[in-house]
């Protein structure tokens, strides 16, 4: 009998703090199953955010720092710049990515950093206990949005995906989701392309992961996922928005 | 032949695996608890077990291990 599935080398032997259900998990054993099999565990360096996954570098055997909140695309920068020949990642939330750290992230993402961001929307601030994120959606209940999100007075969500797409400086950027297993399978192989563009040379990559919190959103880890298929992806939709790995050559 | 083995103490009881599983094989353990006080999941049928590995992808917290 032989081993079809184990838990990945890069992911370490500790117990997730994330609630029951979070999809953060999920991205977790993803991401360390991508450095496994690129064989790049070695010679990656993480950063971590602020959030629910500050916690990160205990999780992933690779060298990591923590970065400021939202600064984690500015602290990949120095280091990908000191360390040319090291993978850098960073691994960011909404309210880190899209809210404190939209110019640091814009701005990498502008200057074409070779560097690869794994970003999580989950619609809310997870970890200070669900307040309104820039990604909620309008309507959406959250613990300072009590009558709904009302794009009127509180904007509308930020869809990073088609926004930093825009720019010269990104080489690959796709959204995906993790919430079905056709829907991990797919997100695997996004971030495998996206730390295979920054091997390659080739510049900014971010995957943006449509992900759930079950316990912010009130409900149950079966009905997030629900709940996200139902609201997020109408809003958000998953998909390729740049890929320009083949054009981009590396000199 | 196939047989997945879950390291109960890691089970957060998202039941989750439950429901992604095609033959439903899966279900709770009603007479034990784990460490956090979740009751873990258990496979009581375990030779229609496919090991197709659905349960495993979709675990956020590595419980599962499938053999094949």
């Amino acid at each position: 009998m032989q081993q079809v599935f184990k838990r990945p080398d890069a992911l370490c032997d500790v117990n997730l703090h994330y609630c029951p259900g979070c999809t953060h998990g999920i991205v977790h054993r993803l991401v360390a199953e991508v450095l496994d099999e690129l064989g790049i565990e070695g010679k990656a360096i993480g950063v971590a955010p602020v959030g629910c996954s500050v916690f990160a570098y205990d999780y992933w055997n690779c060298d990591m720092q923590q970065a400021a909140h939202g600064r984690a695309p500015a602290v990949a920068t120095g280091i990908k710049r000191v360390r040319p020949d090291n993978v850098v990642f960073t691994y960011q939330g909404d309210g880190d990515l899209a809210s404190i750290g939209t110019a640091e992230t814009v701005h990498a993402a502008m200057r074409g950093e070779n560097i690869t961001i794994i970003f999580i929307n989950n619609a809310i601030y997870g970890m200070t206990g669900g307040q309104m994120a820039p990604t909620t959606l309008p309507g959406q209940v959250t613990q300072t949005s009590p009558y709904g999100r009302d794009p009127k007075t509180q904007g509308y969500p930020i869809r990073m995906s088609e926004m930093l797409s825009k720019t010269d400086g990104a080489a690959y950027i796709e959204r995906v989701s993790v919430d079905s297993v056709k829907n991990i399978n797919s997100a695997k192989k996004a971030i495998k392309k996206a730390f295979q563009t920054q091997l390659d040379g080739k510049g900014f990559s971010m995957v943006e992961v449509l992900s759930t919190c079950p316990t912010n959103w009130g409900k149950s880890p079966k009905e997030a996922l629900e709940w996200l298929r139902e609201n997020m992806m109408p809003y958000y939709p998953l998909g390729v928005y740049t890929d320009k790995t083949a054009e981009n050559k590396a000199e | 032949m196939a047989k997945v083995v879950f390291r109960e103490e890691r089970c957060k009881g998202c039941y989750l695996c439950m429901d992604v599983c095609p033959k439903k094989i899966i279900v709770v353990a009603e007479d034990r608890m784990n460490a956090k006080g979740f009751r873990p999941v258990e496979v009581l049928k375990m030779d229609e077990c496919l090991g197709c590995a659905m349960c495993a992808t979709m675990c956020p917290d590595c419980v599962i291990e499938v053999f094949k």
